[in-house]
């Protein structure tokens, strides 16, 4: 237990668990490594896996200075298990334990709750990275290519995290959920990924963006409340995972701020100031403010989604056995433990949205819902400032929450975007209003052309303000190989 | 829980199941409506079921049979993404009296039953092909069919999670399916039933939990092939058309239940019920032909459905009314040939539908737990399979001899094939085996009376009835049977009839009516699960269960 904020590389998996002291893991581990290569490799177009890409790799946990910047084929990057460092004395924070000193070691009641929270987090790793496994073919810039291999190699660190917490802590049945990881696959028909959100496909840059903007949004929350649990070691990784999480979010709103911008820039120089002169504005190859809107409402309904049923006996379960908080739950003055307290769901009875309370510990997943809604809408105010600076008047809008749900109690209305309940018929005539249609997917995948050369920029993207770990303009972020 | 519990219904009323009929093969599919539920209170998510569900899957089941006898395989799926059936409602089972959530399993382990014997009975062989979680309740459906299919997409499983989640049983059947009809070895079965999250893919089948798994992209294709299969090979004659099933003329008012056969007068002073069936007053119809044009208005057809309806309505609906009394009217020859008509035609597939019915209903009757008594009057037609009701309750009390000032016809009771075969209660004995478990001798001596209409003297000697009694004592003695009857403790009186009721071997059948559900019973009955700090009361609130840890 040398130094556990660095990293060790004394074993083939970079880590700061002690790895090769722990026989057992190691071996795990080293058994489940050759299959993830191959899932890699198998995965991403050859010509990306022989390129050099300008890298960050954890090469320790202390915040300060965590990472280090290097060219390294994907194949070769150092996944690897890494913990936030232990909190001395640390408590069960919420729930039934509150107080009590955290676990260590899985409680045998929970582990079956455990498990199925660790493979459903893990197995969304792995699922993004296939979503996006095409998109380097149609990268607007190197910068982009490298942020999008940046998220998918810790996507995969990710998943590496959550296998090692299986192959640790639940034993046979934790190593065959680690085998089953790579066994599902994004979309497939034979075994598609847990969740709905991970089988659909990322056509296209602006979906990565959307994606990274609001998806991986919720993955925040989730390993926010995560990090909450009394399990220690699920706890640790979480913390880790978060600082890796950042990045993926910014991302996706630069990316976003960044197609605007060059929408903005494109309108200014010819003079448009009606942002609903789409046929003008597409004619200079940029993807006009409403359709933007259009990819927002997809990306955002889509994710809200991932927050399951609003009142939930499992959330319900997991707060109370001290498995899984809330976000920023130390922050949060109550009692942590909720017996007695209520939450306001909003549902629908008899045709209206009407807004009820419920017990708060049953709203678990609703009150983190509220948190995302108000961490993502940060991101909006922003964008609208750089169109507002345009001067151009139009402004992003998160869409109700009651809109376009397949999950939960809106699930069975069919609202517009304002949350106004519609009947079947006017949602079929109006959706193409409120969300992508074929025609918008055909013009924005029409230029969707790579661009590859140092410093230039696809027409529909705006170059960042600041290049990755400060690098000057331009820096070739990735040194293509082309056979 | 207090409005009346309706157990008619039909395909224009349902609301959580949907049908599709191609020739020999029929889809069923299982489609809850969340905000179907029979009471208030509780919301019917992921494919969980309660009593109305159930009572949909039953009409169906019964019209699969009559109105669409050209079916052969039935393949039950879901209507919804990534749920097969999450099992019984808990929130329901939750908040139910105690007494209804004995019904409801009751009738739930019935209508598994009924379609888990269709293949043997009718040739209506069911499929379960389950994509999705398919828990608890959910995997005791699938339980019930005849062979389970299971989906490889990594994710679904089956699973019998009441026991670490609800301290509660797989009571609709699944403990006892486990390991009697599965055969699972008993300490996989453990770990089985006291893992929350099931088992998937190919360990499912190595553990003899399903019959297949197929990779999930073949899978569908696997079912039609499967039920294609299944179809090709049956013994089933290719049978063109059914009857259709009206709906029952059926008055309730609060004192009495009327049908067009059966009369049920309540008398909720007396905490006593009595049923009277009519015999037929036509004459039998001259063939099967004619019987199936009379269709659901044919006697025999009729006045089971009619026994039925009163069975599961005085179940539900009227549980202070403790004891049971049948009684007949009608002419014993008249009711004779309309029986033959059924055992004399008994390979044509509407006389064996009939036939099957009854079976039903009758072992309907066996696990009913009110105290049930026939009284043979005089005038009355205990005649092959309403005989078997004398066999099936109680206790029998006859008249014996000439009544003052009644005309009508000596008591008599009539013994016919029906007795001696063709209608086995759970345990697969005759009535009339398990009520002379000690002299196998004496039942194939009474074969001789086939056809005779026994009166009381003889009926005495050959232990038909429990007494006979004339006049100067009938009024008086039955009215003391009754009044004693009523005044025990209705639990102690439950818990005695159930276990004289079925002397002899154990079935499958038996260990799900007797030992499953009386533990099962038990347990709905205990602090660890019902309690306020219980874990079915907990269930859903985020709070576990507080287990008093003294084993009892």
């Amino acid at each position: 237990m040398s130094d556990l904020l660095n990293v060790s590389y004394d074993t083939k998996i970079p880590n700061n668990v002690g790895l090769s002291s722990d026989r057992k893991v190691l071996k795990a581990l080293e058994k489940w490594h050759p299959g993830y290569i191959d899932w890699w490799n198998k995965l991403i177009p050859q010509n990306f896996q022989e390129s050099m890409v300008y890298l960050r790799t954890a090469v320790s946990v202390d915040p300060k200075g965590w990472a280090k910047f290097d060219y390294v084929k994907m194949p070769d990057y150092r996944w690897g298990i890494l913990l936030a460092p232990e909190v001395e004395n640390r408590i069960i924070p919420m729930g039934e334990h509150k107080n009590k000193p955290a676990w260590q070691e899985v409680p045998g009641e929970y582990r079956n709750m455990l498990k199925r929270l660790i493979v459903i987090q893990g197995d969304t790793e792995p699922g993004s990275v296939e979503q996006q496994r095409f998109l380097g073919l149609t990268a607007p810039s190197l910068y982009d290519m490298r942020n999008l291999f940046q998220v998918n190699v810790e996507e995969g660190r990710h998943l590496w995290a959550m296998v090692y917490l299986l192959q640790k802590y639940f034993g046979k049945d934790g190593r065959e959920e680690a085998d089953d990881m790579l066994v599902r696959s994004s979309g497939s028909d034979d075994s598609p990924r847990m969740l709905g959100a991970f089988n659909e496909e990322t056509p296209d840059w602006l979906s990565f963006f959307m994606f990274t903007y609001f998806t991986d949004r919720d993955g925040k929350m989730q390993l926010e409340s995560l990090a909450q649990s009394g399990f220690d070691p699920l706890s640790r990784t979480c913390r880790f995972m978060l600082t890796e999480e950042a990045h993926h979010m910014f991302v996706g709103e630069t990316g976003v701020g960044r197609t605007i911008q060059a929408t903005l820039a494109a309108m200014n120089k010819a003079g448009i100031t009606d942002p609903t002169e789409i046929g003008k504005i597409r004619d200079l190859d940029v993807i006009d403010l409403p359709t933007i809107q259009k990819k927002l409402n997809l990306h955002y309904s889509l994710s809200l989604d991932l927050f399951g049923q609003e009142v939930s006996t499992n959330a319900a379960n997991a707060f109370n056995q001290g498995i899984k908080g809330r976000y920023m739950e130390q922050r949060i003055d109550d009692d942590h433990q909720l017996q007695n307290d209520t939450y306001v769901v909003r549902s629908v009875v008899d045709g209206k949205i009407v807004a009820q309370e419920v017990p708060a510990l049953t709203a678990i997943n609703m009150r983190l819902r509220d948190d995302y809604i108000r961490d993502a809408s940060g991101g909006i105010g922003r964008w609208n400032k750089i169109i507002a600076k345009a001067g151009i008047e139009f402004k992003l809008a998160l869409p109700d929450e009651a809109f376009h749900r397949q999950i939960g109690v809106f699930s069975v209305i069919k609202t517009d975007q304002d949350g106004n309940i519609i009947s079947n018929d006017e949602w079929e005539k109006r959706k193409g209003e409120w969300l992508p249609t074929k025609e918008d997917g055909a013009y924005i995948e029409s230029l969707m052309v790579p661009c590859y050369e140092a410093g230039k920029y696809a027409s529909w993207i705006a170059p960042p303000k600041v290049g990755i770990d400060n690098k000057p303009g331009d820096f070739e972020y990735v040194k293509l190989h082309m056979a | 829980m207090s409005k009346v519990i309706d157990f008619q219904t039909d395909p224009s009323k349902y609301r959580h199941w949907k049908i599709e009929y191609n020739g020999p093969i029929a889809n069923l599919v299982m489609d809850v409506d969340e905000n179907g539920g029979l009471f208030e209170g509780y919301e019917l998510k992921l494919n969980s079921y309660d009593l109305g569900v159930d009572i949909e899957l039953n009409d169906v089941v019964q019209r699969m049979r009559f109105e669409h006898p050209e079916v052969k395989v039935v393949v039950i799926k879901s209507g919804k993404d990534k749920v097969f059936c999450a099992g019984a409602n808990i929130r329901m089972l939750g908040s139910a009296e105690h007494s209804h959530k004995v019904n409801f399993c009751k009738f739930t382990n019935e209508t598994r039953n009924t379609f888990e014997a269709a293949e043997l009975d009718s040739g209506q062989n069911y499929i379960a092909a389950i994509k999705g979680a398919c828990a608890g309740g959910g995997y005791e459906l699938a339980l019930a069919c005849n062979h389970i299919m299971l989906t490889d997409d990594s994710t679904s499983a089956v699973g019998l999670p009441e026991v670490p989640l609800l301290a509660v049983l797989p009571g609709t059947g699944g403990l006892t399916r486990v390991t009697d009809k599965r055969k699972v070895r008993r300490d996989r079965a453990d770990i089985f039933c006291s893992m929350e999250e099931g088992i998937k893919g190919k360990r499912a089948k190595e553990w003899r939990l399903v019959d297949e798994v197929v990779a999930n992209s073949k899978f569908d294709e696997a079912v039609v092939n499967r039920a294609q299969e299944f179809a090709n090979n049956s013994q089933k004659a290719n049978i063109l058309g059914g009857i259709s099933i009206g709906p029952l003329s059926r008055h309730i008012i609060d004192d009495a239940v009327s049908y067009d056969l059966i009369e049920v007068e309540l008398d909720r002073p007396g905490r006593k019920v009595t049923i009277s069936l009519k015999g037929p007053e036509e004459d039998a119809p001259a063939d099967m032909t004619e019987f199936q044009a009379q269709g659901d208005q044919a006697y025999m057809f009729k006045l089971a459905r009619e026994l039925e309806d009163a069975i599961l309505h005085l179940r539900s609906n009227e549980n202070q009314l403790g004891l049971w009394l049948f009684r007949t009217q009608g002419d014993p020859k008249k009711f004779l040939a309309h029986e033959a008509m059924l055992s004399d035609n008994a390979d044509h597939w509407l006389a064996n539908e009939v036939q099957q019915y009854w079976k039903r209903t009758l072992k309907r009757l066996d696990v009913t737990s009110r105290s049930l008594a026939a009284l043979v009057e005089h005038g009355s037609c205990f005649v092959g399979v309403l005989a078997e009701i004398l066999f099936s309750v109680d206790r029998t009390y006859m008249m014996e001899n000439e009544f003052d000032g009644d005309s009508r016809s000596m008591a008599s009771i009539t013994l016919t094939d029906a007795n001696f075969g063709g209608y086995p209660m759970g345990n697969a004995l005759t009535r009339l085996h398990t009520r002379f478990l000690a002299e196998p001798e004496h039942v194939e001596s009474l074969k001789c009376f086939i056809g005779t209409a026994v009166e009381a003297e003889e009926a005495n000697k050959l232990g038909l009835v429990t007494v006979i009694l004339d006049d100067i004592d009938w009024e008086d003695e039955v009215r003391i049977f009754i009044e004693e009857r009523v005044s025990f403790s209705p639990d102690a009186m439950t818990g005695m009839e159930a276990n004289l009721r079925f002397a002899g071997p154990e079935t499958m059948e038996t260990r799900i009516f007797g030992r499953l559900t009386a533990w099962q019973n038990w347990i709905f009955n205990r602090p660890n699960a019902v309690g306020k700090d219980g874990a079915l009361q907990r269930y859903g609130t985020g709070v576990r269960g507080e287990y008093n840890m003294e084993r009892v």
